[in-house]
C-alpha cells in the first residue's frame, strides 16, 4: 500500500468516526434534554401530521426563511438543493450499483454534475452578502467566512474534475470499495488515483466532516429539534410535563 | 436630578433597515433588584462573590433541563434573517439588539466553556471569557429584549431569543444581580396576592364602586364579586384592570358579558393577579408557585371553570403553561377548555345571538387592533389556529361600526412589540420603551392616514399600559388607547337597561 493510499484511508476513517460519533452524541443530547414548556410559535399545527407537514416545509422549503428574507433565501436554498443534489450523485462512489434499488443514481448524474454549477453561486451569493451587508458582516466571526470558503473550495476542487481534469473514477470507486471494507474482501486494499486536485477535495471534504460536530453545522440536526417548529400546539388538552418539573409536582401547594 | 427628555425616532418615509449605530443603547441597563426583593424569590442577595463560577455552572444546568437552551445555543447559522426584525434595533439601530447579537452575547461565553472549538480556537468562533464587562452587557441588552418572539418567527430553526433572554435572567437572578422592577413585583405578588400591592379592603372597595358607575350609566345593577364561593366561574385579570384607565373599562365590559350571560362569577383576593412575571425572569419555580395561587383560589372558591381577562403574558403563562405548572384541573367542568380567555368567553356568547349591542355607541371612533405578541405568538384562542387573531377581531367588529387592520407584516404573527413587553415597562427603561414603539407608531400613522382611524384596542394590561405612555412621544395622545371589552362595554344592551329611546 503506498503512502498516499494509506494516509487518505486513515484520514478517512478518523473523520468518519469524529462525524458519526460526535454528531450522534449531539443528537443523543438533543433527545435527551427535556423540553419542559410548551412553547410552538403559534400558529401552531393541531396534530402531530401537522407538525411534519410543518417540519418539511422549513427543511425542504425554507419556509420561514422566505418570509423573512429573499435574498438569503434564493441563494441559501440555491445552496443547500445543490448540495443535496451533488451528495446523490456521490452515492455511485459508495454502491454497488448493480442492484435495483439504485437505479435512480445514475438518472440524477447529470443534475448532480450541474449542480455543482448552481452551488457555487449560492455560496459566493452568501459570501459577498456576508461581506458587503453590513448587519452580517457585524454578526459574522472568522468560522463563518471559512465554512463558506471551505465549501466553495470543496465545490470548486470537485467541479475542476469533473469538468477539467478528469480523474480516474473507476480506481477511485475500488480505493473507497477497498477502505469502507476495510480490505477484507477478495480485491483487498486498492490504490488511490494520484490526482492532486482529488487529494485536495478529500482533505477539505475531511476538514468539513470532522468540524461539522463542533459547529453551527450541528444546525441540519438541531432545525429538528426546536421546540418552537416541534411541539403540537394542544397545552389545554393534554398535560405537558418533564421529567424533572414531574418531581417538582411532588412538593407543590396545593 | 431631572431624567433627560426622551425624543422619539422620527418616522421613517419608508421602512428601510436601519443603519447599525454601534454601542447607542450602551449603558447600564434597569435598577438593580435590592436585596429585599431578592431574597423572596430564593436568589443570593447581592452579587455573590465566585459569580463566574456559578453563573458557568448555572447555564450548565439550563443547558441540561431546556432542550430550547441547547439547541438554540448549537444551531445559529449567522444567516442574518432575523437582524432586521426587531423593534428595538429598528429603534435603537444598536446592532446588540439585533437578536442574533443578542444571542451571541450569551452565546460566546457558551462557546468558550461548553464547547471544544470554543475552548481551543476562541478567536476563531468569537468565544469570550465571562468578566465584568461581559456580564453588565448581559445585564444592559437583556433588559432590552421585551421576549416578544418575532424574531423566532422569521429564523430558519425557529430560535427564540425570548427563551435565550429568560435563561440570560434567571443565570444573573442566581448570581444575586437581578432587575428590581420584575423580582420587586413578584415579591409583592408572594406578600399580597398582586403586581399592584393592592391588599383585599381596598379591592372590595373599588369594585363596589365600579358596581355603582355601572348602575349609574344603565340603571341595571351588575355585580363584580369577590371571593364568593360555589360560582361558576373564577375570573383571574391583570391587577391593573382594577383601577386604571382605559384598564377598567374593560374590567366593566367583562362584568356585564358575565351578567348578560346569566353565569354567576366572581374574582378572588388571593389570586388577585393575572399576571405571571416569573416567565420574564426565566425561572420555572417562581412562576410555578404565583400560578399555584390560581389553583389554590379555584379549589377554595370551588369554582368550574376558570377565564383570564386581558393581559398578553397572562395569556401565555395561561394556556401554554397553566396546566403544565398547576394542573391537571380535572376538579373542573371538563366540557370547557382550562383556563379560557374571556375573548373567547366573548365570542362565544355573539355566536349564539344572546348578546345585544348598539354599534353606534363606538361611532366616534375608528378602530384598529394591535395583536399583543405573547397572544398572537405564543397561544391560541379557540379551537382553530389562528384564532387567537380572529376572536378579538370577530368581537370588536360585533360591537364596532368602523374598523380598519394596520399594515399586514405589522400584525398577526408578525405582529410588532407594543415596546413594555417583557418585564420593560419601568420608567427607569423610558428611552427604551419610547424608541421600541416605533414600528408600531408608524404601521398606526399608515391607518391614521389613510382611514382616519382614532383608536387602537389591545387586549394586555401592559400594551395599554405602554401606549398610555408611548402615543403621545408620537404626536398621538394617550386616550387612543382602547381595551377591547371597554368597546363591548361601549355597545352592549344589558337586559331591563333604559335606553336613549325610552326617554
Ligand atoms: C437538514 C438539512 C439542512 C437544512 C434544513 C439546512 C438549512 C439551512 C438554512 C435555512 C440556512 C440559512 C440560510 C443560508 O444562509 O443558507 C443554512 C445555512 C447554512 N447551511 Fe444548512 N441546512 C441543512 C444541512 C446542511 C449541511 C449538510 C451543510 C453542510 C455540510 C450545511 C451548511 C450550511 C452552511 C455553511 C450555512 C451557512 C451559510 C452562510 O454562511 O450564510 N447545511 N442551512
Ligand atoms: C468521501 C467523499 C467524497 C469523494 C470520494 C468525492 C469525490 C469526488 C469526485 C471523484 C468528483 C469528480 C466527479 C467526476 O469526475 O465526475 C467529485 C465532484 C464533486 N464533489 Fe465530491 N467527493 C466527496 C465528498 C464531497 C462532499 C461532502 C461534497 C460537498 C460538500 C462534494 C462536492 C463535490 C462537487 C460539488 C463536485 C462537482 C460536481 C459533481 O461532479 O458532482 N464532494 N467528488
Ligand atoms: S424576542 Fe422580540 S425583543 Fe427580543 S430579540 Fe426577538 S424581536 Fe427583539
Ligand atoms: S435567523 Fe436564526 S439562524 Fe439566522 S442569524 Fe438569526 S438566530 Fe441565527
Amino acid at each position: 500500500m503506498s503512502f498516499l493510499t494509506g494516509f487518505f484511508a486513515v484520514f478517512f476513517y478518523v473523520a468518519t468516526f469524529i462525524f458519526i460519533a460526535f454528531t450522534g452524541y449531539k443528537i443523543v443530547q438533543y433527545v435527551r434534554t427535556p423540553a419542559p414548556l410548551k412553547i410552538p410559535a403559534m400558529p401552531a399545527p393541531l396534530t402531530q401530521g401537522g407538525v411534519v407537514v410543518r417540519l418539511i416545509k422549513e427543511v425542504v422549503l425554507f419556509y420561514s426563511l422566505f418570509r423573512s428574507n429573499k435574498w438569503i433565501w434564493l441563494f441559501g436554498w440555491v445552496f443547500h438543493f445543490s448540495l443535496f443534489l451533488v451528495l446523490l450523485r456521490h452515492f455511485r462512489y459508495f454502491l454497488d450499483l448493480s442492484n435495483p434499488i439504485w437505479f435512480w443514481v445514475p438518472l440524477i448524474q447529470p443534475f448532480g454534475k450541474y449542480a455543482s454549477f448552481t452551488m457555487i453561486i449560492g455560496l459566493t451569493g452568501l459570501l459577498i452578502r456576508r461581506i458587503y451587508v453590513e448587519r452580517h458582516k457585524y454578526i459574522s466571526s472568522p468560522s463563518d467566512y471559512l465554512h463558506l470558503i471551505l465549501l466553495l473550495f470543496i465545490a470548486f476542487s470537485g467541479c475542476m474534475m469533473t469538468f477539467v481534469v478528469h480523474t480516474d473514477i473507476v480506481q477511485l470507486k475500488a480505493f473507497i470499495q477497498g477502505a469502507i471494507t476495510f480490505g477484507l474482501t477478495s480485491t483487498g486494499w486498492q490504490p488511490i488515483p494520484a490526482s492532486p486536485i482529488l487529494f485536495l477535495h478529500l482533505t477539505a471534504v475531511f476538514l468539513l466532516m470532522i468540524v461539522f460536530p463542533f459547529s453551527k453545522l450541528l444546525h441540519a440536526p438541531g432545525v429538528f429539534f426546536s421546540p418552537t417548529r416541534n411541539q403540537v400546539d394542544n397545552a389545554r388538552e393534554k398535560r405537558h410535563i418533564a421529567p424533572w418539573a414531574a418531581k417538582l409536582d411532588a412538593t407543590r401547594q396545593p | 436630578m431631572a431624567a433627560p427628555k426622551v425624543i422619539a425616532p422620527e418616522f421613517r418615509e419608508y421602512p428601510v433597515i436601519p443603519i447599525i449605530k454601534v454601542d447607542a443603547m450602551k449603558g447600564n441597563g434597569p435598577f438593580i433588584a435590592a436585596p429585599q426583593y431578592q431574597q423572596p424569590l430564593n436568589f443570593p442577595s447581592e452579587l455573590v462573590d465566585n459569580w463566574q463560577e456559578k453563573a458557568i455552572e448555572k447555564m450548565g444546568d439550563l443547558l441540561s433541563r431546556y432542550r430550547s437552551f441547547q439547541v438554540y445555543m448549537d444551531s445559529c447559522v449567522k444567516c442574518g434573517a432575523c437582524t432586521d426584525k426587531c423593534h428595538y434595533f429598528i429603534g435603537t439601530n444598536d446592532p446588540k439588539n439585533m437578536p442574533v447579537a443578542r444571542q451571541d452575547l450569551l452565546r460566546s461565553v457558551y462557546r468558550r466553556y461548553f464547547t471544544l472549538a470554543g475552548k481551543y480556537f476562541p478567536k476563531l468562533v468569537g468565544a469570550r471569557d465571562l468578566d465584568e464587562d461581559v456580564l453588565n452587557e448581559w445585564y444592559n441588552y437583556f433588559h432590552q429584549c421585551s421576549q416578544c418572539r418575532r424574531c423566532s418567527v422569521f429564523c430558519p430553526y425557529g430560535i427564540d431569543t425570548a427563551e435565550v433572554s429568560m435563561a440570560a435572567r434567571e443565570i444573573m437572578d442566581s448570581i444575586g444581580k437581578g432587575q428590581k422592577y420584575c423580582n420587586e413585583i413578584i415579591a409583592k405578588v408572594f406578600k399580597i396576592g398582586n403586581n399592584l400591592g393592592l391588599p383585599e379592603p381596598a379591592l372590595r372597595d373599588t369594585l363596589e364602586g365600579l358596581e355603582e358607575d355601572i348602575e349609574d350609566t344603565t340603571g341595571v345593577a351588575v355585580r363584580l364579586p369577590l371571593d364568593e364561593k360555589g360560582v361558576d366561574i373564577l375570573l383571574v385579570t391583570p391587577s391593573a384592570d382594577f383601577f386604571v384607565e382605559p384598564h377598567v373599562d374593560g374590567l366593566m365590559g367583562y362584568a356585564k358579558v358575565f351578567h348578560e350571560s346569566g353565569v354567576s362569577w366572581t374574582l378572588s383576593s388571593y389570586a388577585s393577579e393575572g399576571a405571571n412575571f416569573g416567565m420574564f425572569i426565566g425561572s420555572y419555580e417562581n412562576m410555578q408557585k404565583i400560578a399555584l395561587r390560581i389553583r389554590k383560589a379555584a379549589l377554595d372558591l370551588g369554582v368550574k371553570r376558570i377565564v383570564f381577562g386581558e393581559c398578553g403574558h397572562a395569556w401565555r403563562v395561561a394556556y401554554s403553561f397553566l396546566n403544565t405548572l398547576a394542573g391537571p384541573f380535572d376538579f373542573l367542568d371538563p366540557n370547557y377548555p382550562v383556563p379560557q380567555h374571556i375573548c373567547e368567553f366573548t365570542y362565544n356568547l355573539i355566536q349564539e345571538g344572546k348578546l345585544n349591542f348598539d354599534k353606534s355607541k363606538n361611532d366616534d371612533m375608528v378602530l384598529t387592533f394591535h395583536d399583543s405578541c405573547n397572544v398572537a405568538r405564543a397561544t391560541r384562542m379557540g379551537d382553530k389556529p389562528g384564532g387567537q387573531m380572529e376572536i378579538p377581531r370577530a368581537v370588536i367588529k360585533a360591537v364596532c361600526n368602523h374598523y380598519y387592520d394596520m399594515p399586514k407584516d405589522t400584525i398577526g404573527d408578525q405582529t410588532f412589540c407594543c415596546g413594555g413587553g417583557g418585564g420593560l415597562l419601568t420608567d427607569d427603561l423610558m428611552p427604551l420603551r419610547v424608541k421600541g414603539a416605533l414600528p408600531r407608531m408608524e404601521a398606526l400613522k399608515q391607518v391614521v392616514d389613510e382611514h382616519q382611524v382614532t383608536h387602537l384596542a389591545a387586549i394586555c394590561a401592559i400594551c395599554k399600559t405602554q401606549f398610555a405612555k408611548v402615543l403621545p412621544y408620537y404626536g398621538f395622545s394617550m386616550d387612543q388607547i382602547v381595551s377591547v371589552h371597554q368597546l363591548v362595554s361601549n355597545a352592549i344592551i344589558l337586559t331591563g337597561q333604559e335606553t336613549d329611546d325610552d326617554e
